[in-house]
């Protein structure tokens, strides 16, 4: 009898991204329980990035192989360049996190910690190649769940286990809200793929614009869009801060190209209504984030709150509704991504050297005892604020061309003004780093600061591979545009 | 080619000395064999330039990003050479200053000085909207740091002021840059056309109404130039300034014939304003810093004159003043530096007979101040005559101000003059405070050389910084 079921053909190659990671994870946890306690980070953290490093080279392999975007597995996935593209960004982000972590103060639940990390890297892989409403929810909730752990495995710190509680809490709702939405339209539309739920014949207008509301909603808690942004500074600030920087790229990137894929796939007859409905995103980000950001003390919540305003930003470019935009966006999110991961590794850098939260005061005379830290922490804020010579600038250069292109020039002064404000915290952090003397900072120190720090070469790799593409992807650009415009290519406007 | 390497050589050196484990002791070396082997280059390169062609010299070209049309494009055109050599100059005169003074942090500080007259070379060799913007824009980098780390006392303010009002124009002018490239597909400034609309328009004049600065836009320029590092002010009044007339001259002129003519009498005015402003104020500031500072925006004033009369007279005149007031302000803050470190103050009421016994440094200040107030048969009289000329022809009035205003500056010059050479010799003023010696020499006499060789013959400036007629006069011409 089994045989007579059909079984729809598996294209393993397109699933192998996601699957490799999960391989990678299965490794680090065997090595929790087996391997004994003083190489078990290294096993760990060597199975994790083997995993996410065979992700992409898959990657790279799905996206040298695939022409045009094809549906595979019953409609549930889809195989195209845009996905590929993003999964190889995923991974590599993931990958620099790992080293990042490495030096982490964290004597148990290391194999776990590498174990989620890989697990949660695989569910955001699957997430953005999914095109169909239930594989697109639970690529969700795979990643949302590790990183609802990840958030709270510093069990010892208050902070962290508050984090980890909101963030549930939070993050919950956000899905909750999103599978409504999903399920309305189900009911509209009496299909689930993307591509099916656009050609369903008269979708009720009422119900389905309401499911595009709440499926809107629900990403834009991912997101960490205004108004749905609440519990980012928050949990930016209690989670590790490694976990950090996994959420502010990896967590962001994914949401942002999921979000467009299916506004762009789902509904292309409402561009009127959320292109509009997106504006509003992006003006309430760019307004709460950057006037958010400007009374912070703490560096994290300082990054939380730019973060929001990047969310703004790279929403710019999905309101723009054109190719251009899904160019805009995605490169947008490469210098973007390798800011976050590295000034939030600045950030732990200093935090191990402390031993306290890291706020602005404790930067002091940073840039002086840690020229190296200092250089770098420039250049990311300088990325963040769009400076030239950053990747940043292009990025941001880019999403304005593809709003005023879409006729939207008002939002182009809109984020001309952010951006002026936004350089008011940026360049605090410079002006802490370098204008000031260490001495407050020295004050509450628990460890002596100012001679050589204990070294931590994970660390600072993490941090050079993020200053080399910060820098790189201004000066040698060509090579990204062409993947980026590629890859646009895959989506139909 | 010789563009590219005018703009790499600074900012290879300003990376070498970040990075590569060079002693400390070397890095001053270094900056200063990069900034004179550019220099070199430029001198080598003026030799050989054909003033007569019309096209772009020493010119390079490559694709950057070709999906929005954007080019790695530089090159020169006469007056673009002209300022590109006041910057080397200048930019050599600084770097050899804080060389002499031994700066701090040396790793820190040429870099940033190095990345700065990088930039700058930058800005006026772009032929390219986009690389215009982002050397326009990089150039503050450095200028934040060097301000905010090496300046005086209220430095944090200082540099908060002024990149509140730099950022304000330029993301002013990005918006604009967006605009205009999206609507004509093209970031290249030779294939761009020319557009009508005044936001666009308004969007570039923001920016460089705050660089130059013209009044209102000046409300960072006291605070700046005092609190910056003495060489960084001469770099700053000499030749950052400088990048406004550049972007008015080649970005604003040609491509907004309309608007220019329409905003023409508001221009006029703004500047005809900054220009008696700054001579008043110039003349009743307590200390030189301030006395040069206000001067320099007063010569803004000036050049802006020159610059909005659009005409041939009027933009041959403001290059050419920019080149002299580029070299007078960068020798007389040196020459100010060069007094602070031996007084311990700028304060004039505090100064005074320094004249005697100091004969270098008497004929230096002296020399510089006459440059300053445009003495007949002096470089700088004949870029005033020549931009009064021009804007004679928008309109009497603002020629008429203009000459007044020149009133001012012998006014504010004679009194910078006397109250730190001649009077009674001031309480701080003592025996220790000796002569220059040879190493400042060495610094301000170049530029002052140049001044007197650019009196001798203005024309070689004013003559050869547009091939035929002015490029943008050949658009705006039937107005003047």
């Amino acid at each position: 009898m089994l045989a007579a079921i059909a079984t729809p053909k598996v294209d393993w190659l397109a699933l192998s991204p996601a699957l490799a990671p999960l391989a990678g994870a299965a490794f680090a946890l065997l090595a929790s329980v087996l391997v004994p306690a003083r190489a078990r980070r290294g096993v760990a953290a060597l199975a994790t990035i083997a995993g996410l490093g065979t992700a992409v080279g898959l990657g790279i392999a799905v996206y040298q192989r695939t022409d045009g975007p094809i549906t595979l597995i019953a409609e549930s996935m889809s195989r195209d360049k845009l996905g590929a593209a993003v999964q190889i960004l995923l991974a590599a982000i993931t990958i620099v996190v790992v080293l990042m972590s490495l030096g982490d103060e964290r004597r148990d639940h290391v194999g776990e910690y590498y174990a989620l990390v890989g697990v949660a890297a695989g569910g955001m892989i699957f997430f953005v190649t999914a095109s169909n409403l239930m594989t697109m929810f639970l690529g969700l909730e795979w990643f949302s769940i590790a990183l609802y752990i990840l958030c709270a495995l510093d069990t010892h710190r208050r902070s962290s286990l508050e984090a980890g509680l909101k963030y549930l809490i939070v993050g919950s709702f956000g899905s909750g809200v999103l599978l409504f939405g999903c399920a309305l339209a189900y009911g509209a539309s009496g299909e689930l793929g993307y591509i099916a739920i656009r050609n369903a014949p008269a979708a009720d207008d009422a119900l389905f614009a309401g499911a595009m509301a709440l499926i809107i909603t629900g990403l834009a808690f991912k997101v960490s869009a205004a108004p749905f942004h609440m519990w980012t500074p928050d949990v930016y600030q209690g989670a590790p801060t490694s976990v950090t920087a996994f959420m502010s790229a990896a967590t962001k990137v994914a949401a942002l190209v999921v979000t467009l894929r299916v506004l762009v796939t789902v509904f292309p007859e409402q561009s009127e209504l959320w292109t509009i409905a997106v504006a509003v995103l992006v003006v309430a980000s760019l307004v709460v984030g950057n006037f958010g950001a400007l009374v912070q003390t703490d560096v994290k919540r300082l990054l939380a709150y730019s973060s929001i305003s990047h969310a703004g930003f790279a929403l710019m470019a999905v309101a723009a509704n054109s190719d251009l935009g899904t160019r805009a966006l995605l490169f947008y999110l490469v210098p973007y991504a390798a800011g976050s991961v590295g000034a939030l590794a600045v950030v732990a850098a200093r935090e191990r050297e402390l031993g306290r939260p890291v706020t602005l005061s404790a930067l002091e005379g940073l840039g002086w005892e840690r020229p190296f830290h200092g250089v770098a922490m420039w250049t990311f804020v300088l990325g963040f604020a769009g400076f030239p010579l950053t990747g940043g600038f292009l990025g941001k250069l880019y999403v304005f061309l593809a709003i005023d292109k879409a006729g939207w020039w008002w939002l182009v002064v809109i984020g001309v003004l952010a951006t002026a404000l936004s350089l008011a915290y940026y360049l605090s952090v410079i002006r802490a780093m370098y204008m000031r003397d260490g001495t407050q900072a020295r004050a509450g120190a628990v460890v002596a600061v100012g001679g050589s720090g204990r070294r931590d070469p994970g660390l600072d790799a993490a941090i050079l591979v993020a200053m080399i593409v910060t820098i790189g992807s201004f000066f040698f650009a060509q090579p990204i545009v062409d993947v980026v415009r590629d890859a646009a290519g895959s989506l139909f406007f | 080619m010789l563009a590219t390497l005018l703009i790499a050589v600074p900012l290879v050196a300003a990376v070498v000395l970040w990075v590569a484990p060079l002693p400390r002791d070397w890095t001053a070396g270094v900056a200063s064999l990069a900034i004179l082997s550019d220099v070199g280059l430029w001198a080598g390169g003026l030799r050989n330039f054909d003033w007569d062609d019309q096209a772009l010299q020493y010119s390079a070209s490559q694709p950057w990003i070709e999906d929005v049309g954007f080019s790695y494009s530089v090159g020169f055109h006469g007056f673009q050479w002209w300022l590109t050599g006041l910057t080397v100059i200048v930019g050599a005169a600084a770097i050899g200053y804080g060389a002499w003074v031994g700066r701090e942090r040396p790793r820190g500080y040429y870099p940033l000085m190095l990345l700065l007259v990088g930039s700058l070379v930058g800005v006026f060799a772009s032929q390219d909207l986009l690389l215009f913007y982002i050397f326009f824009e990089a150039m503050l980098i450095p200028i934040y740091v060097l301000v905010g780390v090496w300046g005086g006392p209220n430095r944090v303010r200082a540099t908060v002021t002024f990149v509140i009002y730099t950022m304000a124009g330029s993301l002013l002018m990005l918006a604009s840059v967006v605009a205009l490239g999206i609507s004509q597909g093209t970031f290249s400034l030779a294939a761009l056309g020319t557009s009508d609309n005044d936001l666009v328009f308004l969007g570039f004049i923001a920016a460089f109404a705050v660089k130059a600065p013209l009044l209102p836009f000046h409300g960072w320029l006291r605070a700046a130039y005092t609190e910056a590092p003495i060489e960084v002010a001469a770099l700053l009044s000499g030749v950052v300034s400088k990048a406004a007339v550049f972007g008015l001259i080649w970005i604003v002129l040609p491509h907004f014939p309309e608007p220019v003519d329409n905003w023409r009498e508001v221009l006029l005015f703004l500047a005809a304003a900054t220009l008696v402003y700054g001579s008043v104020l110039a003349f009743r500031q307590p200390d030189a810093r301030g006395v040069i500072a206000y001067s320099s925006l007063g010569q803004m004033g000036l050049i802006l004159l020159g610059v909005f009369a659009a005409n041939d007279l009027g933009l041959d005149g403001a290059v050419l003043q920019s080149v002299n007031h580029g070299l007078v302000s960068a020798a007389l803050f040196l020459l100010a530096g060069m007094i602070e470190t031996r007084t311990g103050t700028g304060v004039l009421s505090e100064l005074g007979g320094m004249a005697k016994g100091r004969p270098v440094l008497a004929t230096l200040v002296m020399v510089a101040g006459m440059f300053a107030l445009a003495v007949p048969g002096s470089a700088n009289f004949a870029g005033e005559f020549a931009i009064l000329s021009g804007v004679f022809f928008q309109g009497w009035g603002y020629a008429a101000v203009g000459a007044v205003a020149i009133v001012l500056g012998a006014l504010y010059a004679l009194r910078l003059i006397s109250a730190i050479l001649h009077e009674a010799r001031g309480p701080r003023v003592t025996e220790d405070s000796n002569d220059l010696v040879g190493n400042e020499v060495s610094l301000v006499v170049p530029l002052i050389a140049i001044l007197v060789v650019l009196s001798a013959w203005p024309a070689l400036v004013s003559q050869h910084s547009f091939p035929g007629d002015a490029p943008a006069a050949t658009v705006v011409g039937e107005t003047s």
